[in-house]
């Protein structure tokens, strides 16, 4: 056969294949509407698929991972390729981990690149969510994707501490006994719940082994079934988009499924898994070795967590003590207003504010397919600036001894300097962020351009400046 | 439905030459790179070059396709209309009177059984999580230490009251429990005369020794840092700072109950022994701690 021929005899064959298919599932109606499903564009409607891409890279070098990690708490001598550790003691799992980067080939780079992806995963959640909510994509019909994400963001925050704490590092392990401590904290129920977790008093042999559960069955189960939920929704719901010529409330305007963005997002996915490539490569993450092994009575300092924990230490560090009892049966440990009621009302907060805003601050009840600009509702730049100047203190804070040592001050001086900043700075950026909307509001950009309409500094040929007159 | 809209937008051949060119160097690097790192794989394992390589295998074809859709493709922008999302009245009103057929909510009495017996089932489920740890009963309010339990350093060593020197603190555990997570000690030795200690605590110090729980009382990090010109002890984690001299007392930070203090004695044999368990319960607090007090 000549090539035109059998090329002419493929395309029929797989067009065979397709009735097969469609004779049995009726594929090629719902392929119609799906590859006609159209995205609208804007760079920030890409934050939420870089989410969804790292999930993807961290699920693939994830089960690569678990092919060489033990989750395995009992004690070894180390005697491996690693020699400053040689003749220590550590545990099955962080032995593990050291076999896995330095004697796997590729191990360490697809560990470097979960730990990149974790970290990247968190941002572009926080960043995508930032974008839904200055604006105002949370609005009716949406509110159900906006509790749906907020539980992927609370879910990813835990998938990120139980994975990194799985090296039973140094580092990682006094984490871990901090966890352990915030829920013994909790009023009644803490010393029960704190053994049946961890298995009993700290520290105990069960803590990786469930650890790993949570970290490769659990939680990845339910973020996969959550995922599910928010792309379905979206579906159905079909995505918002800013106003633009040829846009109504009623329409959506955009690039079609196929063939457009479904090479666009291919694309972006494959971008997003090459820089996390390169950077687990290229810069070095976790470097569990350096830490050691964890020991119950050993601790390093400075101690920072990964990124996205670094608001709940903050809280840790910065919250006064207040502790106190009710007779001898009842007394409010220290720990549990910052590291159970302070993210508790964070993120009981962030559930609730598309309903607040509803009720108290828009009366706004009509469906939203066009988005606001985040100056469009000053009250709602305002809370949104003063929530995330909060969270950017806090996780400040959980540096306050780096940042002690940076500024040459104390400890001491630093830590009361950021209680103050924790509650003066998101007032006086909140309020600043509403007065500052308010003004893009009335006068546009030009707010930033001069306080006197009409007036225009020019650099003339001497090199000094000019005002010239009314524009 | 969607239509394409803006069709008397041309195709715009430069700019799809362009693109198609783009799309071919891209896909040219990552075949080169994908081929590289199947040869450097045999060859090597430097982590750098993998990654670089595996970077420019996955960007190249990232590239590439996105300069097809957008150079190559030029597809003008589809207008596609919203349907209504809430159903009909008609369909509201069928579900409504499907969600009652064939009267099942009127069986009151049935309903009330199911949720019953739905609940305790969700009750008797539960059972089985009590089985994941022991029930803390004493155990937070004990610790290895008993009336003369030698001290012993990390290593296993026995203390005699003259290695203790006065710039350091040294980490003890009970002689046979060392790295026992609760019974982990500081031993450090201060000016006997400086000591404000409570009188029922008099004769817990061995010449100037004294000993603390490592546990701190805030989040249970190792309080490891001693600072020997304020007779300080401050924990790394959260920079609660304990007065060495007045019975482990918080000077700073988010712990609010003293460090619990170990009495110490010497032994017949000369070494380092403790009088008993700690003055409290270690670590920290929990909403019972104060039950036996």
């Amino acid at each position: 056969m000549k090539t035109e021929e059998r090329k002419l005899d493929l395309i029929a064959k797989s067009k065979r294949q397709r009735e097969w298919l469609d004779e049995r599932l009726g594929s090629a109606s719902w392929a119609v509407k799906g590859m006609r499903y159209v995205f609208p564009d804007h760079w920030s409607f890409l934050l939420g698929e870089v989410a969804l891409f790292c999930f993807v890279i961290l699920v693939a070098t994830g089960i690569y991972l678990t092919l060489f990690f033990r989750p395995d708490s009992t004690e070894v001598i180390y005697h491996g390729s690693y020699a400053p550790l040689d003749g220590q003691e550590m545990s099955a799992a962080y032995k593990s981990v050291l076999d896995l980067s330095f004697n796997v080939r590729m191990g360490l780079l697809f560990r470097q690149m979960h730990h990149w992806a974790a970290n990247i995963f968190v941002t572009s959640i926080i960043l995508h969510q930032m974008r839904v909510f200055f604006t105002g994509a949370f609005r009716r019909p949406r509110e159900l994707n906006w509790i749906i994400g907020v539980t992927l963001l609370i879910l990813a925050i835990g998938l990120g501490f139980t994975g990194y704490s799985l090296p039973d590092d140094l580092l990682s392990g006094t984490g871990l006994r901090i966890a352990y401590s915030v829920v013994l904290g909790i009023p009644f129920i803490g010393p029960w719940l704190a053994y049946l977790l961890f298995g009993g008093e700290w520290p105990t042999p069960a803590t990786i082994s469930r650890l790993f559960v949570f970290h490769v069955m659990l939680l990845p189960a339910l973020i996969i079934a959550l995922i599910g939920a928010h792309l379905l929704l979206i579906m159905r719901q079909h995505h918002a988009d800013f106003p633009g010529p040829g846009k109504t409330e009623r329409n959506v305007v955009g690039q079609p499924a196929w063939p457009s963005q479904a090479l666009k997002s291919t694309g972006l996915m494959l971008i997003v898994f090459a820089v996390i490539a390169i950077l687990g490569g290229l810069v070095q993450i976790n470097p569990v070795w350096a830490y050691g092994p964890y020991r119950a009575w050993v601790v390093s300092a400075p101690a920072q967590p990964d990124w996205y924990v670094g608001w709940l230490e903050g809280s840790l560090r910065l919250f006064p003590a207040v502790e106190f009892s009710i007779t001898k049966w009842f007394t409010w440990p220290t720990i549990f207003a910052p590291s159970v009621l302070v993210p508790g009302l964070v993120f009981l907060v962030m559930y609730m504010y598309p309903f607040i805003e509803k009720r108290f601050l828009t009366h706004d009840y009509a469906e939203h397919n066009l988005l606001d600009y985040p100056y469009s509702v000053p009250a709602r730049a305002g809370i949104g600036m003063a929530g995330f100047t909060f969270g950017f203190v806090l996780t400040i804070a959980g540096g306050n001894d780096v940042l002690a040592q940076v500024f040459n001050i104390s400890i001491y001086e630093m830590t009361w300097i950021l209680r103050v900043a924790a509650i003066v700075g998101p007032i006086v950026v909140g309020y600043a962020a509403a007065k500052l909307a308010e003004a893009l509001q009335r006068e546009g950009l030009g707010v930033f351009r001069s306080h006197q309409p009409g007036l225009q500094l020019r650099r003339n040929a001497e090199g000094g400046f000019e005002e010239v007159g009314e524009h | 439905m969607s239509d394409a809209i803006g069709q008397e937008q041309r195709y715009d051949n430069e700019r799809g030459a362009r693109g198609q060119r783009l799309v071919l160097v891209s896909f040219a690097i990552s075949m080169l790179a994908s081929a590289g790192l199947i040869v450097f794989y045999v060859f090597s394992g430097w982590t750098q070059v993998e990654g670089v390589l595996l970077g420019l295998a996955l960007g190249g074809l990232g590239i590439g396709m996105i300069a097809w859709s957008t150079d190559v493709l030029q597809i003008p922008d589809h207008v596609e209309d919203r349907a209504e999302l809430r159903s009909s009245e008609e369909a509201r009103a069928t579900a409504e009177s499907l969600l009652d057929s064939p009267g099942i909510t009127r069986r009151t009495m049935l309903l009330r059984l199911l949720g019953g017996a739905g609940g305790l089932l969700a009750a008797a489920l539960v059972v089985p999580a009590l089985s994941l740890g022991p029930h803390p009963g004493q155990s937070l309010f004990r610790t290895k230490w008993r009336r003369g339990s030698r001290v012993v350093d990390a290593d296993g060593n026995l203390l005699r009251p003259d290695y203790i020197g006065i710039k350091s603190i040294t980490t003890i555990f009970p002689e046979g429990h060392v790295g026992s997570g609760d019974s982990q000690a500081v031993l450090m030795r201060v000016d006997p005369e400086s000591l404000q200690l409570p009188p029922d605590r008099k004769n817990w110090t061995v010449e100037g020794i004294i000993a603390y729980s490592k546990v701190c009382t805030h989040a249970g990090c190792p309080v490891n840092l001693y600072r020997s010109q304020a007779r300080e002890l401050l924990c790394p984690c959260h920079q609660s700072t304990f007065n060495v001299l007045d019975g482990g007392q918080v000077v700073f930070g988010p712990a609010k109950r003293p460090l619990p203090q170990l009495p110490l004695m010497v032994d017949d044999e000369g070494y380092l022994a403790a009088r008993g368990d700690f003055s409290g319960p270690i670590g920290p607090s929990f909403w019972d701690i104060h039950k036996n007090d």
